[in-house]
């Protein structure tokens, strides 16, 4: 049950958490997720939705990593840290335990060789820091894109680490499997993570890489309502070519990713995401997209785009706000028409 | 009398409190608290109204769609549209998908995992159960897993991505299906019959919907194998139809869309088994003690407002009430509403317990399966799949669904094109309620009195089987 018999020792809490990271990881591995864990020698402390152990031996698993009985190689935590009220932690107690996911947090980070932040709650504060935020909620070292959070900007876990923030609403179970078998086979450093504290087997990619309405996107011939095919960027909010992940290069749910389910990407894996209102519309200014690629001059997009926009094949401008294919590729005889 | 505080109270979703007092060996009163608050309903007060589609289904990640389909269907009632008629078919292929994923995530993760427990080791079926059904171990789990990972592939096709899609619109859904998603659709569909058929029944769906009586059912599940029938053995062996009762009267909203209005209808049930129309106006929340401020009971103008130092206060969750009722909710009151022969038949002597609310679920996975097939066949490839958004005038609207655990309300008020109120009323805000004003104890807590808990105090198992049979969502609970 320890580091000493070689297994890698995985704790997994949940704080101000919807629960959806675990849903998610439960899609893992193709024989179950337990399997897998087992195939790489890693031992489930505790995990609140699918573990044995209840009431008082739950908390005494917690108390003896507490304590220091047990060794912690990886402390995964899902959801945000709720701080309030009034720094209490209060809005969210550990059942039974009579203490709040902050203070135990504060206690068994400091324990763990690394320290993850399951999805964007857990890692910014995510969707219950919207707002007014009524439960003072922050991530484990962020709050929004700011450094911090309930552990401190300073924090490092026991082998140097900041908390490795496996940032998504919710995270791809590809995601955060592969953070945590890197982990378990300590190839996963400082220089690994970008400066949000995200893997950058992840971050170095673009929700647009590999985006399925890429041709719409090339020619600028845009969706102008849901369920349109065309690019989703210069009507209906997607944030695509600003936010960070693989999403459209691995497939969700055997096949899926949220632009190739009809709507906009809403940037979930970057900080402060909920933030943002009227998601599924793109904001502008004076009829520029306010939220141009990250890193394109905007002189040249509004010009490319204008280039682009001429040069749109029949094909791609009607597909673009038809709901099925209504021209289908093949060379053509007709004219084209302006 | 003893007092007896049991947490963390896992293998639920969300965090869980319970207290028992405790006498002779038997719980004489229990009190549920909620220990996890977030403020959604704070945090969607003044966004635009179709903000609700991307924050509301975030409340829930093991039934995020049921959330979404709350909030679409409030904002359709605001918008005074109508939905394309395949966006409520394929918003329906997905709902069912992770309703009959949640029932097979409780039944083999969450629930049956307690019978493997030591407390059960000198019963003649323990090693076959721990073999099968122990915690994280057990070969169950690698049949489970894969199967809810190939069932929920229909969320690539229809939705994108689960949890949290924003592919439920007012107008309906955001993906028009070709023909070989459709193709690829049925052929998850049957991917799941397979499983249902060869391990959760080890019989065909057709033979398991025959079974219209108590009797029947006994006779069937002699000398069968799959693991519906080792779970009806071990509730023999351990009376769980005599564990856990309900207070008695069933609601449901009605579960999944269409134009012959869905699947499963609308109504209450009572001990008398006749069931009768929904008095919508009749459902109001108390506050008494909750830790929130009191304002009104109507959900419509109701605010939620957390008071944290609130005196005689024990949860996060407020106590809704049906005509100044509890009622329980969940898929053994949709199953009791829509008359299913062999759920009536359980219940009519026995009510609501441990036993039956685990029948009931299985029974209704059986039946969505079915039912996904045929909508999967009816949708109208070249038609449209989403009908236009419109302007929201001012005014209160309410989007009532059935999520996997229940009945799942969201109330909006919008006023100047912003959300001016938002209130939610979850299924197991409904099933876990504090008591009320009046002192009523919510339906866990009636069902959890008079449960043998013996020398074992905080860990009866049989206080696990109780809480657990009601499937409990406390993320969704105080939202």
């Amino acid at each position: 049950m320890s580091q000493s018999n070689g297994m890698t020792n995985l704790l997994w809490l949940q704080g101000a958490s919807c629960g959806g990271c675990t849903m998610s990881i439960l899609e893992s591995g193709s024989s179950g997720w337990f399997d897998e864990l087992r195939q790489f020698g890693i031992n489930l402390l505790w995990h609140p939705s699918v573990s044995e152990e209840t009431g008082e031996e739950a908390a005494e698993v917690l108390n003896s990593v507490r304590e220091g009985r047990v060794p912690l190689d990886l402390l995964l935590l899902e959801g945000s840290v709720a701080r309030g009220p009034n720094d209490s932690g209060r809005f969210n107690m550990l059942a039974g335990t009579g203490r709040s996911i902050y203070h135990w947090m504060l206690d068994l980070a400091p324990r763990a060789d690394y320290v993850v932040a399951v999805g964007s709650c857990a890692a910014y504060g995510g969707v219950p820091a919207a707002g007014a935020n009524p439960t003072d909620a922050v991530g484990l070292q962020f709050e929004g894109a700011d450094a911090g959070g309930a552990l401190g900007a300073g924090f490092r876990s026991r082998l140097g680490l900041p908390v490795i923030n496996v940032a998504g609403c919710a995270p791809h179970p590809g995601w955060m499997m592969e953070t945590i078998l890197a982990l378990t086979s300590k190839d996963l450093s400082a220089t690994d993570l970008d400066t949000y504290g995200r893997p950058k087997f992840v971050a170095n990619h673009l929700a647009h890489h590999g985006c399925s309405r890429n041709e719409f996107y090339e020619f600028k011939a845009s969706a102008e309502t849901m369920s349109e095919r065309g690019c989703l960027m210069e009507h209906l909010g997607c944030k695509a070519t600003q936010a960070v992940g693989d999403c459209n290069q691995r497939s969700w749910n055997g096949g899926g990713s949220c632009t190739k389910g009809g709507y906009a990407c809403i940037a979930c894996t970057s900080p402060g995401f909920e933030d943002a209102q009227n998601f599924l519309e793109t904001a502008k200014l004076a009829g520029i997209p306010v939220g141009l690629p990250t890193d394109m001059p905007k002189a040249w997009f509004v010009a490319l785009a204008a280039l682009s926009k001429s040069a749109t094949p029949r094909r791609v401008r009607l597909n673009a706000t038809a709901d099925h294919v209504v021209v289908p590729p093949g060379r053509t005889t007709a004219k084209r028409t302006p | 009398m003893t007092r007896i505080t049991i947490g963390p109270f896992n293998r639920v979703e969300g965090d869980l409190e319970v207290r028992l007092d405790v006498e002779s060996g038997r719980v004489q009163r229990a009190e549920v608290t909620a220990p996890l608050y977030r403020g959604f309903e704070q945090i969607l007060e003044g966004r635009p109204p179709l903000d609700a589609l991307v924050l509301a289904p975030r409340i829930c990640g093991i039934c995020s769609v049921s959330q979404s389909v709350a909030a679409a269907a409030a904002l359709r009632h605001a918008m005074g549209t109508e939905a394309a008629p395949n966006g409520l078919l394929a918003t329906n292929i997905a709902h069912a998908a992770e309703n009959a994923a949640d029932h097979l995530t409780h039944f083999y993760i969450f629930f049956m995992p307690d019978f493997a427990r030591e407390a059960y080791a000198s019963q003649d079926w323990y090693q076959e159960t721990r073999e099968r059904f122990a915690a994280t171990r057990g070969s169950a789990a690698r049949d489970a897993l894969p199967a809810r990972a190939r069932l929920l592939e229909t969320m690539g096709i229809i939705a994108g991505k689960w949890p949290h899609s924003l592919a439920f619109q007012p107008g309906g859904a955001t993906r028009a299906i070709e023909l070989g998603e459709r193709v690829r659709l049925l052929s998850i569909v049957t991917s799941f019959r397979t499983f249902l058929e060869r391990t959760v029944f080890a019989d065909t769906l057709e033979n398991m919907l025959s079974l219209s009586t108590a009797d029947e059912l006994d006779r069937w599940r002699a000398g069968r194998s799959g693991d519906f029938a080792h779970f009806l053995r071990l509730a023999d062996s351990l009376a769980l139809s005599e564990l856990g009762k309900g207070p008695g009267v069933l609601m449901s909203y009605g579960a999944y869309q269409g134009a012959d209005c869905g699947l499963f209808p609308r109504g209450i049930v009572g001990p008398d088994m006749v069931v009768e129309p929904l008095p919508l106006s009749q459902i109001s929340e108390d506050v008494s003690h909750a830790w929130m401020r009191d304002c009104s009971s109507d959900p419509a103008h109701s605010n939620t407002v957390p008071d944290p130092d609130k005196a005689g206060a024990y949860s996060w969750c407020k106590a809704p009430r049906l005509s100044g009722q509890p009622v329980e909710v969940g898929a053994i009151a949709r199953q009791t509403v829509a008359g299913q022969a062999l759920i009536a038949d359980l219940v009519a002597p026995s009510g609501t317990n441990v036993r039956n609310r685990v029948i009931a679920r299985l029974i209704e996975t059986a039946r969505i399966a079915l039912a996904m097939e045929q909508w999967t066949r009816a949708l109208r490839l070249s038609e449209p799949f989403c009908a236009p958004s419109q302007e929201m005038p001012d005014g209160a609207y309410v989007g009532l669904v059935e999520a996997a655990r229940g009945s799942l309300g969201h109330w909006v008020a919008v006023r100047g094109g912003k959300i001016e109120r938002y209130q939610i009323i979850a299924p197991t805000t409904w099933n876990f309620s504090p008591r009320d004003s009046l002192g009523v104890a919510g339906p866990l807590e009636q069902a959890l009195v008079g449960t043998d808990v013996g020398e074992a105090g905080a860990r009866s198992v049989a206080v696990q089987h109780v809480v657990r049979s009601f499937d409990p969502c406390m993320v969704c609970t105080a939202h």
